[in-house]
């Protein structure tokens, strides 16, 4: 028996879930006012400073709950972006609100959901026990079926709808894998709480019913996948990115998707540790694949910014899916590098898109045209973070992308050829659009527009950061990381 | 020991049938009053998990199914129906026959997955898993053969009464209780009232078909 740690090692972990928890409540009671976003950004800047604070504490788990590197650099990045996201939110919903879009009193309810969706998210990052995960990552599907909704129109109703039924397909089919989880876990653990944590389900896991182990991943796989937008599961990502408010997108892909699959990828470690479980590398890979091919087509021929910048979203997380499902040590640290600068570099554009959609009055490609001549500042932060996520060196993504294809052609050649196949027709189609919204001259309506750009450059300063020069000790835990996934 | 069994799989297996049941309704009204059914199998059969594991615990599972699925949602439900003046509405895509025969297909399914590999498992859980994932796959078959809204959201409460037999009947699994009770209330307050409610206000018709024209993106 493992002596249970003390309580007060996890004071960190429970205020990252805590305070937006609390702030969410707070916002969800106080009327909505002019400084109703401000109070939104406050909230998540102490998050975040909570979440940094977990650098320094350490590493901690019990039944419930767990602290260990995964999961600090998950909360470290959601809490980040959940900060930027709130203060490029702040400047978004200002001007929703005098354009007449949103009224005042949604506020109220949009700023509570924003803090409900990042303790959510938090809550499923610290849980231990699997069927706490499934709790936060619900929760979390839920409260952005209501904002994908926000707008009421009959395009964003739709949408929320498509979402829900969907999401509840995944919510159901996860939940079952749960309890078979449970039950694999019970014959070596005993009844209760101990059945269903992670760290004592990956311990003891060679001595688990493999059948059920295998049974419970194929559930996982159709649950879970359904939230990270894996090909054939992906239709609700779309649309709900398409109709929602634009932080909630930016959120939605940076964010939700990245727990969904860490939540898997939980799952992925039982598995791997139990040698005659089926194999899980070559479902994650074939999935993976299948999404990056299929986003990479599917970006042609599309007519709506927010629809085109998903079907990214759905590439970018095939590509991470499949580094991880190849495995090793290289491949596992492309996939987690990978998932650091989409999640930066995809909400980054989605903050430029928020604006330019503002600007514009339409987020229909054909209305936006010329934006270097009317709107210099957000079509450099848009150009840059367009050839970021299309694999440009010097960012990030390409570093974590060359790793990839390099460590797939040494394994895997022939699908290496498909992988590189799919990231070249996404990059071709990448440019495309971004050279028809920047030049030519300027088209439709064309409002000035008092954008945030700080939230934008910072993030494309990191990405840029990171595929520069990534300092050694943040190296050399992303490694640590990359192992721990074996 | 062998009496509690039985009784389990009698409970069980009602909900399977009843799952069928909602199936071929093709009238909404008929398709509520058949939910209330499975809902008071779904209590009874919690109830009865709960004696035969002394656990008290989950009464609060069972009361629940009683009162909130049994009563309150579809009191709620046909109060909508009813305002919406769509009770007489037929609601059928896909011919009863089919999907009969689509349901019966994915129960032995259902046996035929679960039954191999949950062999080292108390014959409690065993079988009670190998129903409930009948009615959740039901359920799903539901969701999917219908376009009405109501009858979306029944098949996903048919669909998460199968999830809730499935996580009562796995002895001691910790948070049962809080997930139903969570379930619940999300589904029920949030769903409901936010989704019908304005799905009423933009539309006459709450058919989600007709939904499908406002689409940002052209397709094809």
């Amino acid at each position: 028996m493992v002596e249970p740690l003390p309580i007060s090692d996890f004071i960190g972990g429970a205020m990252v879930v805590g305070i937006p928890l609390a702030m969410a409540l707070l916002l969800a009671l106080l009327p909505s006012r002019g400084w109703t976003p401000l109070l939104n950004c406050l909230g998540s800047a102490a998050t975040l400073a909570a979440a940094l604070g977990l650098l320094r504490q350490p590493q901690f788990h019990n039944d419930i709950f767990i602290i260990d590197d995964f999961n600090i650099y998950l909360l470290i990045l959601n809490s980040f972006v959940g900060f930027t996201t709130s203060l490029f939110s702040a400047s978004y919903i200002a001007h929703e609100i005098a354009s007449g879009k949103l009224t005042l009193p949604m506020l109220r309810f949009y700023h509570a959901m924003y803090q409900a969706l990042i303790g959510a998210m938090s809550l499923a990052l610290v849980a231990n026990d699997m069927g706490l995960l499934w709790v936060g990552l619900e929760i979390a599907t839920l409260v952005t079926v209501m904002m994908v909704g926000i707008y009421r129109t009959p395009a964003a109703i739709e949408a929320a709808w498509k979402y829900f039924i969907l999401g509840s397909v995944g919510i159901a089919l996860a939940f079952f894998g749960t309890i078979l989880l449970y039950l694999a876990g019970q014959g070596a653990l005993g009844d209760g709480l101990p059945a269903l944590a992670w760290n004592r389900l990956h311990q003891a896991s060679a001595s688990l019913d493999p059948a059920l182990l295998s049974l419970s991943f194929v559930f996982f796989v159709v649950g879970y996948g359904t939230k990270i937008g894996l090909v054939p599961l992906h239709a609700w990502l779309p649309d709900a990115h398409a109709e929602g408010p634009t932080p909630i997108s930016a959120v939605l892909s940076g964010l939700l998707l990245n727990v969904a699959l860490y939540a898997l990828l939980r799952c992925k470690m039982i598995l791997a540790a139990n040698l005659q479980t089926l194999q899980t590398a070559p479902i994650l890979m074939s999935m993976g694949l299948a999404s990056v091919l299929f986003a990479a087509l599917m970006l042609y021929r599309r007519h709506d910014i927010k629809r085109f910048f998903a079907y990214s979203s759905i590439e970018q997380m095939g590509l991470i899916t499949f580094a991880f499902g190849i495995g090793g040590p290289l491949a596992n640290l492309a996939g987690l590098l990978q998932m650091t600068m989409h999640s930066l570099t995809k909400s980054g554009i989605f903050f430029a898109v928020g604006h330019v959609v503002q600007a514009k009055g339409s987020q229909q490609f054909q209305d936006v045209r010329g934006l270097s001549m009317s709107h210099p500042v957000l079509a450099w932060g848009l150009a840059l973070g367009v050839l970021a996520i299309a694999g440009m060196p010097p960012f990030g993504i390409f570093m974590s992308e060359f790793l990839l294809v390099t460590t797939t052609f040494a394994r895997q050649p022939l699908l290496a050829l498909l992988l590189v196949s799919g990231v070249l027709v996404a990059f071709a189609a990448l440019l495309l659009r971004l050279q028809q919204m920047l030049l030519g001259e300027p088209s439709g309506v064309n409002r000035p527009i008092e954008a945030s750009t700080l939230p934008l450059f910072a993030h494309l300063a990191l990405v840029l950061i990171g595929g520069l020069y990534l300092p050694a000790p943040l190296l050399h835990w992303f490694r640590q990381v990359a192992l721990l996934l074996g | 020991m062998n009496l509690a069994l039985d009784i389990a799989h009698l409970l069980a297996g009602g909900l399977v049938v009843i799952s069928f049941v909602l199936l071929y309704q093709t009238r909404l009204v008929s398709l509520l009053d058949s939910y209330v059914a499975h809902a008071v199998i779904l209590g009874c059969a919690v109830g009865w998990q709960a004696i035969s594991q002394h656990e008290p615990a989950l009464y609060v599972t069972a009361l629940l199914a009683l009162v909130v699925k049994a009563g309150v949602i579809p009191l709620a439900l046909r109060r909508i129906v009813r305002k919406l003046n769509i009770h007489r509405e037929v609601d059928q895509v896909v011919s009863v026959g089919l999907t009969m025969l689509a349901g019966t297909g994915l129960t032995a399914l259902s046996v035929l997955v679960m039954l191999p590999v949950t062999i080292h498992e108390s014959s409690i859980a065993r079988e009670d898993l190998m129903f409930a994932l009948a009615v959740v796959l039901l359920g799903l078959l539901m969701m999917t053969t219908r376009r009405n809204a109501v009858s979306e959201i029944v098949g996903f409460m048919s669909l998460e009464n199968g999830l809730v037999l499935a996580a009562t009947g796995a002895k001691g699994m910790p948070l049962v209780v809080e997930i139903s009770v969570v379930l619940s209330i999300l589904i029920a307050i949030f769903v409901i009232a936010t989704f019908l409610f304005h799905i009423r206000e933009q539309f006459e018709t709450m058919d989600v078909q007709a939904l499908d024209r406002f689409r940002g993106d052209l397709h094809g």
